[in-house]
């Protein structure tokens, strides 16, 4: 683990600089994805854009999303770096790049990755047109990765397993 | 209560604190929520709730000091 860490960002994203935290001597494929804002949503001509980001959530599922994903494919290393705030059209939204030995779970792993993203974390996007007009773009209802339910009360609580701690190099500070 | 994005704006309010009896669940957080701003009926079907930063089903019972959060449908990426 070198340096960066997966994060919400409220500066830009320098993909460079994503991309050599996953490097990797033992890796021989490493893959990054580069989402940028689009000019035009829906035919209609975007001038530029804000994020707001549920920040305290979305720490937890970019924390929970990389320890699947470590489960899922034997990959090196992987960052995934998301923006928040108001974005011109070109801008990086967001970067995912991850290291693998082979390039078959790097390409998988980074897929899963951003099509992950999209529909669990917390965020969302108003879209700002010419003339100003902002609109809250259309989304999906989260799917988040599940916690365990809740016993209905005090008196049906029965041990549990506690749940295992997200790797201490995955949580931010 | 936490409101974001399109539910903040519905609701005219980012945080409001509600006191629940015992055992009230994620629905009557809710419940309370859409009676005290009308505005977030609009949202209702398409809502998603969050206790202390994880997605909870309905029947969930709160516990003290629980941060509750509405969540509308997501764009990231």
């Amino acid at each position: 683990m070198k340096g960066l860490k997966s994060r919400i960002s409220r500066k830009p994203i320098n993909p460079a600089k994503v991309l050599k935290s996953v490097m990797d001597e033992e890796a021989g494929g490493t893959v990054l994805f580069i989402g940028t804002i689009r000019n035009r949503t829906e035919g209609k001509k975007v001038k530029g854009l804000e994020y707001e980001v549920y920040r305290k959530m979305a720490k937890r599922e970019i924390a929970k999303l990389e320890e699947e994903i470590r489960k899922r494919w034997p990959i090196k290393s992987i960052r995934m770096v998301h923006r928040e705030g108001k974005l011109k059209v070109g801008e990086v939204s967001i970067v995912v790049a991850v290291s693998a030995e082979h390039r078959g779970e790097a390409f998988d792993a980074a897929r899963y990755a951003i099509d992950r993203i999209k529909e669990s974390f917390p965020i969302w996007k108003r879209e700002k047109f010419s003339g100003g007009r902002k609109v809250w773009a259309k989304g999906i209802p989260i799917r988040s990765i599940p916690a365990p339910p809740r016993p209905a009360s005090e008196s049906d609580a029965s041990p549990r397993e506690i749940e295992p701690r997200h790797r201490r190099s995955l949580v931010e500070a | 209560m936490i409101y974001l994005a399109q539910a903040r704006e519905a609701a005219g309010t980012k945080n409001e604190e509600f006191i629940l009896e015992d055992k009230s669940t994620v629905l009557t957080a809710l419940s309370r929520a859409l009676a005290a701003h009308p505005k977030l009926r609009r949202l209702e079907k398409s809502i998603k709730v969050a206790i202390n930063e994880e997605i909870m089903q309905e029947d969930t019972q709160l516990q003290q000091g629980d941060r509750v959060a509405v969540l509308p449908p997501v764009v990231g990426g």
